[in-house]
């Protein structure tokens, strides 16, 4: 399972990628993995403001809809519409053309509570 | 995202949900061949020396139809023609019957089954002492060579054969619940494993896959095939579940039979009907509700991403007036509507080869 060492986590599997001011957010190689065959991809809408934690995007696979969490305060001010013709980018490059949003963080402080990639490798053992 | 499990609490079994990718496991079954672990369902003997008549006071279809060695599919009602479990039943012996049952209701079934026991009848519960397993797929009658020999007959639909395998004799029934050509096949418990590893290691060069519950799910629902805890529950009879054809109401007596006869002349509230979304979108669930011009008419009961036709399609319980093929219905999904239309069963069928 590919958990790159210069993202953040969560414990609710989103990675974050620090971008200056904002964060890029998709979801680790290890939730793809046990989702399998993502079909559709609920984007944010942009300039949303959300709460860490709130719901923020859908991932379906065939079996279930899936949250996906905002990991920090912030502004949505890109969503990956790629993923509306191409779910599947998900499966396949989960910390690349996967990508699915991107945050204006609102306190660059609020990064200190995610995971770095030891603390998520070992969250998912 | 919450992750759920791969493996899954099912009606006291922990089961998987997939092996490798549900949309993998499902092209399996509809291009070579799948083996499904089944052994979580129920089989009960009926040993009717009094004749068939208590079996079908208790059953919606007629076991007087069945010669030895036949099965059908039927149902199991409550008083008020609910439905307890949708079961297969084989008439195994001249008075002999196995009913094959749902996982999550063998105990409810046996306790209601041994409530109306009459004296000539014997009810046993024999879901510890069998494994099952099913095979589907177009190159189910290659595995079945494979692993039973050359010379030895697939039995026909819906019948059931005794077949010697490595020293032993396992049922094989050709029935199944993808849509697909294919059989299950009983065995005692002790030989499930090797029985499932013969399969995988006979099935290789017809390029078998293992399958989970998710696959199962896709696959029936593919064929409008109803799952009992889902489309069906005792809240809803046969009629309104669009399945009369496996009720007889000529039978002079059965549980339920009363109620039926009720809903026949006055007609469903409610039926299931099978949909397909319109447009590409997200696919349909279990409980979004459904809507018609502005108007709540019911409620989704099984839902997904087709893997064959890939497209999202479902069944929902809608009131009898939009119950029709074709009718225009949307689905709310996160407070938002996308149209589907009725459809008539089933929803994928196979491309003339």
């Amino acid at each position: 399972m590919i958990i790159p060492d210069d993202l953040l986590y969560t414990e609710s599997h989103e990675w974050i990628k620090r971008e200056g001011e904002n964060v890029r957010v998709g979801i680790t190689d290890h939730a793809q993995s046990e989702l399998t065959d993502v079909v559709y991809v609920e984007l944010p809408k942009l300039e949303r403001q959300v709460n860490a934690t709130e719901p923020i995007a859908v991932v379906e696979s065939v079996k279930a809809a899936n949250d996906i969490y905002a990991p920090v305060k912030g502004t949505v001010v890109e969503a990956n519409k790629a993923l509306e013709a191409d779910p599947g980018l998900i499966n396949r490059e989960p910390y690349g053309q996967g990508w699915i949003f991107v945050l204006k963080i609102e306190n660059p402080d609020d990064l200190k509570n995610l995971k770095d990639a030891s603390a998520y490798k070992k969250q998912i053992g | 995202m919450r992750l759920g499990a791969k493996m899954v609490p099912f009606a006291g079994w922990l089961m998987p949900v997939q092996y490798t990718s549900i949309v993998e496991e499902h092209q399996a079954v509809r291009n070579n061949v799948g083996v499904f672990d089944i052994s979580h369902m129920g089989q009960f003997m009926v040993d009717a020396t009094c004749g068939r008549d208590w079996l079908n006071s208790m059953l919606t279809n007629n076991v007087d139809k069945l010669d030895v060695g036949m099965g059908q599919y039927t149902f199991l009602l409550n008083d008020h023609g609910g439905i307890i479990d949708d079961l297969i039943v084989y008439r195994i012996d001249e008075q002999k019957y196995l009913l094959v049952v749902n996982a999550a209701r063998a105990d409810e079934d046996f306790a209601w089954l041994q409530n109306h026991l009459n004296d000539g009848s014997s009810l046993t519960s024999r879901s510890a002492d069998f494994g099952a397993v099913a095979i589907q797929g177009p190159r189910t009658m290659a595995l079945f060579h494979a692993l039973f020999g050359e010379n030895i007959d697939l039995p026909e639909r819906n019948h059931i054969v005794d077949v010697p395998f490595d020293g032993t004799n396992v049922s094989v029934a050709r029935t199944g619940y993808t849509g697909e050509d294919g059989i299950e096949v009983f065995f005692r418990a002790n030989d499930a494993v090797k029985f499932w590893n013969a399969a995988l290691e006979q099935g290789k060069p017809l390029r078998i896959k293992p399958c989970g519950l998710g696959a199962r799910d896709t696959l029936r629902l593919e064929m409008c095939y109803p799952l009992n805890g889902s489309d069906l529950s005792p809240e809803r009879n046969p009629i309104e579940a669009g399945l009369g054809f496996f009720v007889e109401l000529a039978k002079p007596e059965f549980v339920g039979r009363d109620a039926l006869l009720k809903t026949k002349e006055f007609g469903p509230r409610e039926k299931l009907v099978p949909f397909r979304m319109k447009e590409k979108g997200p696919p349909p669930r279990p409980h979004y509700a459904v809507f018609c011009n502005g108007e709540r008419i019911g409620e989704v009961t099984s839902g997904t991403l087709s893997p064959s036709l890939n497209w999202g399609i479902g069944m929902a319980y809608v009131s009898s007036a939009h119950a029709k093929i074709g009718a225009e219905i949307e689905i709310e999904i996160r407070d938002q509507k996308f149209a589907a239309t009725v459809e008539k069963k089933p929803l994928y069928r196979k491309p003339a080869s």
